[in-house]
């Protein structure tokens, strides 16, 4: 998949379609790969890697790279792709200036769960020989998927201009079990499960600034003059508000992509405060998958008739 | 040299957290470790290092350093700072260890910073050598000893046994008030022996910082690197919040109307608000803030500090960052500039 991704970077430049490509860079490793722009052929040839570590999603690198002037291409997975559709949808991204190239993914892995010392990777089918300081090891790739991907939702590239691999389809997945797990907990249990996850919280900003639904040009917590700038917290709840504020900021445009618990130093699974509001989304207001199309209307800027009043809340056992 | 066995560190540790707070590395319960106040069912972790580094006992991440309450036309200074009590912290590694000397030279030379200096005083750092490294670590680039690192005390551990050595005054204070066995040094320089072997593996420790001690500041300030380098930088604090020595704060108020509470916070050069002043920010884009960051630990700060670097080789960053831009990449990138 990797040469095919390369000569086909090489074709689109080489042939004036677009003067950048975006996609991944290799690294002191197999696994550190970093997001980067290529100009020539031979950055391309030299540096540019797709494997499984190529989880990072680059949709939101085309706000800026969009608006660069020129034209750029960018390589984009499958659950990139709601993303990427997502940020059109908000008039984020120029679409006029990015190619995409729609990249099938079989699901990316976790170096963290290769356990100590890796010095390399090597793919071999459905392993991964991986060579530590400590000795040479295979690991099977499913032992080594990320836990995103292990609940992946769905193969389709929902927007593409060319397309590399199969075109795939939504997929049955489990991505709701573990919210439905914590909605089965009393609000007490829950309370604690959130504030012990929580309270690990540095305030490094990284679920924010990786989040391609936060696309605010400047956050109100960056701004001096907002009045509610916080680089400290003011009591030990804050962060905790802080993720919760977000996670209902993000509601109807988060794609649930997951990078938000991929960049978290502190191993929080912010994913499921997202996961919960979609998963409420579906049951209020109807299936919705945000970035799945360009055409339809999120669910909570669009009023109809239908929709459910507040008191919902004390029909589902709220107070 | 001292020893006690593996099965009685509990003891130990009860033995130590009965004089004082004790710390300990222990699982955070998200396959992570963090410095966590010993208790009766606290154990020690068997990962590598915390994501959090020892700098925050002695730096933390918040703090209060004044209120000042106002009454009619009288404003009361009331000193709120946190009670110093005295503490251990063991499990500390040699790259940890070493970032004391960094953040030293930054706080204790004049001003004194006393915050941080009371904390020091009353901090018994027990350190614990490493025998089982990752490859993300390069301690010996900066000259340590991933094997023998300092510390009021310095442990090692194998299978059997804790094996305990004072460096210090501090340290041999605390050992007097514990109950440990003479032993000679030999399982402890074969441990160590086996450890530099591996050290000599490690594929990063190999890294020749010697061209940044040059006076070549305006030839790295001005790369076109930094452009490259910097392209894919969220702008997040990670690398700077993991860091055991980034020493960057902001000091700030909470104002209610009456009463003010101010606090100083860990900042991030890498935040836009950094060092805003009142024309501004000198900062404007992700290039500068990312090129200070490490300017600041390569060359900058070794050119003030007779050569020595910011940086420890902890690896930290290197696993941490969320787009894996770290400083051996920016620094390899350079190097090949000050050719």
């Amino acid at each position: 998949m990797q040469e095919r991704l390369k000569q086909k970077a090489i074709q689109l430049l080489e042939n004036g379609t677009v003067d950048r490509i975006l996609g991944w860079k290799t690294g002191e490793f197999f696994y550190d790969l970093t997001p980067a722009v290529f100009t020539t052929r031979e950055q391309i040839e030299k540096d540019f890697v797709f494997n499984v570590f190529s989880g990072a999603n680059l949709s939101k690198y085309l706000i800026a790279e969009s608006r660069k002037g020129g034209k750029i291409a960018a390589f984009i997975k499958p659950c990139d792709s709601y993303s990427f559709q997502q940020l059109l949808k908000e008039h984020r991204i120029w679409r006029d200036n990015v190619f995409v190239v729609g990249v099938q993914c079989d699901g990316m892995c976790d170096a963290a769960k290769l356990g100590d010392g890796v010095l390399s990777v090597k793919e071999d089918g459905e392993n991964l020989i991986v060579e530590t300081l400590y000795g040479e090891k295979t690991v099977a790739k499913a032992d080594a998927l990320a836990d995103r991907c292990a609940s992946c939702k769905s193969k389709k590239i929902v927007i593409f201009d060319e397309l590399i691999g199969e075109q795939g389809e939504e997929t049955e997945n489990d991505r709701f079990g573990e919210v439905a797990r914590l909605e089965a907990m009393t609000p007490e249990e829950r309370y604690e499960f959130w504030r012990g996850e929580l309270s690990r919280c540095i305030r490094c900003n990284a679920c924010r600034n990786v989040c391609p639904a936060c696309s605010c040009e400047k956050c109100v917590f960056d701004n001096a003059n907002s009045g509610v700038r916080n680089k400290a917290a003011a009591d030990s709840f804050e962060e905790n508000m802080f993720h919760i504020i977000r996670a209902f900021h993000v509601t109807g445009r988060c794609t649930d992509c997951g990078e938000c618990s991929r960049v978290c130093p502190q191993n929080i699974p912010l994913h499921l405060l997202n996961r919960k509001m979609i998963k409420d989304i579906n049951e209020l207001y109807g299936e919705y998958q945000a970035g799945a199309d360009m055409d339809t209307k999120p669910p909570l800027t669009n009023y109809t008739v239908d929709d459910c009043e507040p008191s919902i809340v004390h029909e589902r056992g709220g107070l | 040299m001292k020893k006690i066995a593996i099965s009685q560190l509990n003891t130990l540790f009860a033995a130590i957290a009965a004089r004082k707070t004790l710390y300990i590395p222990a699982d955070d319960g998200a396959g992570s470790a963090k410095f966590t106040v010993w208790q009766e069912g606290v154990t020690l972790t068997d990962k590598l290092n915390t994501v959090r580094s020892a700098k925050d006992l002695f730096f933390p991440q918040v703090e209060n350093l004044v209120n000042f309450k106002v009454e009619g036309t009288k404003i009361d200074i009331v000193e709120n700072r946190d009670a110093a009590e005295p503490f251990v912290v063991f499990g500390v590694r040699a790259c940890d260890c070493a970032s004391f000397d960094i953040l030293d030279r930054v706080f204790l030379s004049d001003p004194v910073d006393t915050f941080y200096q009371t904390r020091r005083e009353n901090g018994v750092v027990i350190t614990l050598a490493c025998s089982r490294p990752a490859e993300t670590c390069f301690c010996g680039v900066f000259g340590i000893d991933a094997a023998n690192p300092a510390g009021d005390i310095t442990c090692w551990m194998d299978g059997e046994s804790l094996y305990w050595r004072a460096n210090t005054k501090k340290g041999e204070q605390l050992t007097a008030a514990l109950d440990l066995a003479d032993c000679d040094g030999s399982a402890v320089t074969a441990q160590q022996e086996a450890t530099r072997e591996i050290l000599k593996k490690l594929p990063l420790n190999s890294l020749d910082l010697s061209d940044f001690k040059d006076q070549k500041l305006l030839d790295v300030f001005n790369s076109p690197k930094w452009a490259q380098l910097s392209e894919s930088c969220l702008g997040c604090g990670t690398c700077t919040f993991v860091c055991p020595t980034c020493q960057c704060y902001d000091v700030q108020d909470f104002d209610n109307g009456r009463e003010v509470r101010r606090f100083r916070c860990w900042d991030s050069c890498m935040y836009s608000d950094f060092t805003m002043m009142a024309h501004g920010t000198n900062r404007p884009t992700q290039k500068e803030r990312f090129r200070q960051r490490f300017m600041h630990k390569l060359v900058y700060f070794p050119n003030n500090n007779e050569g020595i670097f910011g940086c420890v080789g902890c690896g930290r960053c290197l696993q941490k960052c969320p787009i894996h831009m770290n400083i051996v990449k920016v620094a390899k990138a350079l190097k090949e500039e000050l050719k």
